[in-house]
């Protein structure tokens, strides 16, 4: 099984070849759908080239690249992180709605940033290095 | 801390929260003893992974984003309270003088009072414009650091850690202004170490760049 890590999961698959996958664990992993015009999510769709689709799998990892996101291996290249693209990470700032955040608290508590919409909120970081 | 429960149990009739972010890759277990010594009422949670880093482009510890009723940032990421008068300390002695003490809780004191004065008046809120403005950029090479970020942490958190160290420090190379990332590579069997000699030596080398660049109030 091949470890994957996106900016807020990971994942386990069955992957060869570097990060080739079925479509179906592709879809799972990175949110977007393998259809006949390229990979989708809503209305958007990114054609995919010839080399990175072979029947009902494609390369995870040429698919990343070409969204402008960063692909990088563990040496044993058994974990592998996905990173969000630069350019998602600035539009979604420039739009100036502050990106929701899920994060647990001492007790594991999940608390969601979106869950004080209606108040003002200073969020502040601290750490104890 | 102890400051932002004052300002919480202020302000928070009048709508307000606080969240607080410990960014901690070594784990929960680092920030807990002060979380619990903190007994605060405000949200305080644990990054073990810096998403918060990764989602607002952040660079060091404290930083602060203001966000609104809409949930709209009215204030980008920037230094929450925090000045360079720590550099000109005695090292042997770890002291500053008072003249620089009290220049240092003043300008702590006019942070958390431009937090009063949004919450109460909305002032320092900034037009789109301006808050678009004042983003820090996300560049291809710190959003590879970011993925490099991750894997390394991972790695550490799960016995690789000779490995996790590098990717690291390449995390940090890559990103030479993220203070944060810099310590984690430095740091963590030896907390001293990331406020060691290293630091001190990389601190003075940003000359008249600050460590903790001053709000624009």
């Amino acid at each position: 099984m091949t470890r994957i890590l996106t900016p807020t999961d990971e994942y386990e698959v069955k992957a060869h070849d570097g990060l080739w996958m079925a479509a179906a664990d592709a879809e799972r992993v990175t949110g977007w759908t393998l259809k006949p015009e390229g990979m989708c999510r809503d209305e958007l769709c990114v054609p995919m080239p010839a080399s990175a689709v072979k029947g009902s799998e494609i390369d995870v990892a040429a698919f990343w690249t070409k969204l402008g996101g960063p692909v990088i291996a563990s040496e044993a290249r058994d974990v592998w992180a996905l990173g969000a693209p630069a350019e998602e990470r600035n539009t979604a700032l420039e739009g100036l709605q502050a990106p929701d955040f899920t994060l647990p608290d001492i007790d594991g508590t999940p608390r969601s940033l979106s869950q004080l919409r209606g108040r003002k909120v200073f969020v502040a970081t601290w750490a104890s290095w | 801390m102890p400051v932002w429960q004052t300002l919480y149990d202020e302000l928070k009739d009048k709508g307000f929260m606080v969240v607080a972010v410990a960014e901690e890759s070594r784990g929960a277990d680092h920030a807990r003893p002060w979380i619990e010594q903190a007994k605060s009422s405000y949200w305080q949670l644990v990054d073990t992974e810096h998403r918060l880093e990764d989602l607002y482009n952040l660079v060091n510890v404290p930083q602060a984003i203001w966000i609104d009723e809409q949930g709209r940032i009215v204030r980008p990421p920037e230094t929450a309270g925090s000045t360079d008068h720590f550099r000109r300390m005695d090292l042997k002695t770890r002291t500053m003088t008072p003249e620089d003490q009290a220049e240092r809780l003043a300008a702590r004191q006019a942070y958390l009072d431009a937090v009063r004065a949004w919450v109460n008046t909305g002032k320092h809120a900034l037009p789109a414009d301006a808050a678009r403005a004042a983003l820090p950029k996300v560049t291809l090479e710190i959003a590879e650091a970011r993925a490099r970020f991750r894997l390394g942490v991972w790695l550490r958190t799960n016995g690789r850690t000779a490995e996790g160290d590098r990717q690291l420090a390449a995390a940090s190379r890559l990103h030479p202004e993220s203070w944060s990332m810099w310590r984690q590579a430095a740091d963590l069997d030896e907390v001293g170490k990331a406020s060691g000699p290293d630091f001190w030596k990389r601190v003075q080398a940003l000359g008249d760049r600050a460590y903790y660049p001053p709000p624009k109030l």
